[in-house]
């Protein structure tokens, strides 16, 4: 390489004309970057740990706890409320992420092939148009009425099955797949739902994958909906739950750990809804992670 | 390369059947295209079926714009009023206060939380150390995936009145801090909220962007004796031009959204005054208020701008020289 003699006594793989910068330089980048990351995540350490703080430090507020209990997730799960709102959530997230899964890779496969299906390309337009526009807070409750989901778990899964944006993304890998593999497949007398069962769809793990968990942080992050639709304090997703009783200070009834004791801090309480709101979030994370730098997303953005 | 593809038997044979100059496929009518092609309908009519119902027919409803809607009367009985509704809407001093918010807060957004993923996809990507980057990016990426509930109760926690930051000044002898409802600093707090969620994210595209430059070119100017700020200045921030161009058309265009269950949560803490944006005009006025005539005017209305105004500035775009999204 022509470039050997730039090469400086540094780390292996640091490309050769990174001079590493001056002492200065590398201190301010590195104190940007602490505080940066202390932004981010003190807060939701914070509150972890502050869900588990003793009754008496949750009173007194410390900056971080040294005594710890169980006391408040103990009085939620007698609560029975915010478990509600949790199962509530689990089924939306669960069912409604299978079924957009089955419709968004559905309608990619049929829109896969747009040059040899008459009227393919009109329907890629239709979907397509719908990113830039949408038809506003009243009328999709108007329609949510007329169909008779109100006050229904459905109109948390249903308004939202298909993502236009993640349909491009699943129709971009399956216009990937190995042309000689399905035409192989047809020609030894498989069915087109065949192929697409056990030929397609096993391909496309990857990418099920991410944009099943898409789909999922999506469906457990549901809120405004669930405010529009859903009346019923009995069908409310965790979002809904959390939201009453952390911002608008409702109590969360029946909270009591036993019947002769005091019943736990209102905060230590309140942290431990957020937490149980967050925790299915933090499990997926380290999962969805894996797949951010693999550019499945940004090359869709160009339809 | 190309004359090897262009000689292998196997790509040919695989583009036959299929390909548009096969002469046997070009004779077949429209009817028969179709009924050769049956089996892929049962995949499309469903989907599109499904963006009919839920994207298309909604926007029908927009007609109670025109009339003084009621939910029991229904659209076939409720009375058209004509234009109304929308003459209503400028006279509403609620509507202007939605406005003016709506506006302020976007352009801080524009200011300030466009420009925050930039910067902070220099920053890391001067790292030299990957293993640190990942870290660090592991960590600014995650607030994106928690809903606009839970990093509100996190705030709420930490800058609200008895929170964290509440508690340490008291022990200070400065009582009374809650920076959740003080509506002065309430549109500050708002760009603060939305940087703190979604500028870690906001790198992954600039990132793809950076990852698309050519090496050399920053080996040849450190040869040509270029510091590393200029090659940033030089090489870098030009190669991120029509990504910044593209978001910058979409902000453009969702300039009357501003972060709206971000809103709607905080606006009982701090008062319609300052937390009163247009799209929570539509839900509380319409939906709570029952005024949905108005409502839904003031919401097409700002539709139809947003429209406008992607097309607008990708029209724009284009015309100096860099690309649009359509």
């Amino acid at each position: 390489m022509a470039t050997a003699t730039m090469t400086r006594p540094g780390k292996a793989g640091t490309p050769p004309w990174m001079a590493p910068p001056s002492i200065w330089v590398r201190g301010i980048k590195a104190l940007v970057i602490v505080l940066i990351v202390i932004t981010m995540i003190y807060p939701l350490v914070y509150v972890i740990a502050m869900s588990f703080a003793s009754p008496s430090q949750a009173r007194a507020g410390v900056i971080f706890p040294t005594e710890f209990s169980l006391d408040a997730y103990r009085a939620i799960f007698n609560g029975g409320t915010v478990t509600q709102g949790l199962s509530n959530s689990l089924f939306i997230t669960v069912v409604g992420t299978l079924l957009s899964l089955a419709a968004t890779s559905m309608l990619a496969w049929g829109l896969a092939r747009t040059r040899q299906v008459p009227g393919a390309k009109a329907v890629l337009i239709m979907v397509l148009a719908t990113m830039f526009f949408s038809a506003g807070i009243i009328p999709n409750f108007m329609l949510i009425k007329y169909l008779g989901l109100l006050d229904s778990t459905w109109s948390l899964i249903i308004p939202g099955l298909i993502s236009a944006f993640n349909m491009i993304v699943i129709r971009n890998f399956f216009q990937g797949l190995p042309e000689e593999l399905i035409e192989a497949a047809r020609i030894d007398g498989a069915g087109e739902w065949r192929i697409f069962l056990q030929i397609v769809l096993p391909l496309s793990k990857p990418v099920l994958a991410v944009m099943g968990l898409f789909y999922a942080v999506g469906y457990w992050n549901t809120y405004f909906n669930a405010l529009l639709y859903i009346n019923d304090s009995e069908k409310w997703p965790i979002q809904v739950v959390l939201q009453q009783y952390v911002l608008a200070g409702v109590q969360i009834p029946g909270a009591i750990v036993s019947p002769d004791q005091p019943p736990p801090p209102g905060v230590t309480l309140q942290m431990a809804v957020i937490v149980l709101a967050t925790l299915p979030i933090l499990i997926v994370y380290p999962f969805l992670q894996r797949y951010f730098t693999k550019g499945v997303l940004t090359g869709a953005i160009k339809g | 390369m190309s004359v090897q593809t262009a000689s292998d038997p196997g790509t040919r044979v695989k583009r036959a059947p299929g390909s548009p100059a096969s002469p046997r496929r070009r004779k077949l009518s429209l009817g028969q295209r179709i009924w050769r092609e049956r089996w892929s309908y049962t995949f499309i009519v469903p989907g599109a079926l499904f963006f009919l119902v839920f994207a298309y027919v909604p926007m029908l409803g927009n007609v109670v714009a025109f009339q003084q809607y009621s939910p029991f009367r229904g659209i076939e009985g409720s009375p058209w009023v004509g234009f109304a509704n929308f003459n209503a809407i400028w006279t509403d001093p609620e509507v202007l206060t939605a406005l003016r918010n709506t506006l302020i807060i976007a352009v801080l957004q524009l200011v300030f939380a466009f420009p925050a993923p930039i910067a902070l996809a220099l920053l890391l990507n001067s790292l030299i150390s990957d293993r640190v980057k990942r870290m660090v990016q592991t960590v600014v990426y995650l607030p994106y995936f928690l809903s606009w509930v839970i990093v509100i109760s996190v705030w709420q926690q930490v800058l609200g009145g008895g929170g964290l930051v509440a508690g340490i000044l008291d022990a200070w002898g400065m009582s009374g801090f809650d920076a959740m409802t003080n509506a002065d600093t309430f549109k500050v707090l708002v760009v603060a909220q939305n940087i703190w969620k979604e500028c870690g994210w906001g790198t992954i595209i600039f990132f793809a962007a950076i990852a698309g430059i050519p090496n050399d070119r920053y080996e040849a100017a450190a040869i040509d004796g270029a510091t590393p700020w200029q090659r940033t200045w030089h090489i870098t921030l030009p190669a991120l031009v029509p990504v910044a161009t593209l978001l910058l058309i979409l902000n453009i265009g969702s300039i009357l959204t501003v972060g709206f269950e971000q809103l709607l949560l905080q606006q009982p803490m701090v008062g319609a005054n300052a937390a009163q944006v247009l799209d929570t005009f539509v839900y509380f006025r319409g939906v709570m208020g029952g005024q949905w005539g108005i409502a839904t005017a003031a919401g097409l209305l700002k539709g139809v701008i947003g429209t406008i105004l992607v097309l607008a500035s990708n029209k724009l775009a284009k015309k100096m020289g860099g690309e649009g999204i359509f």
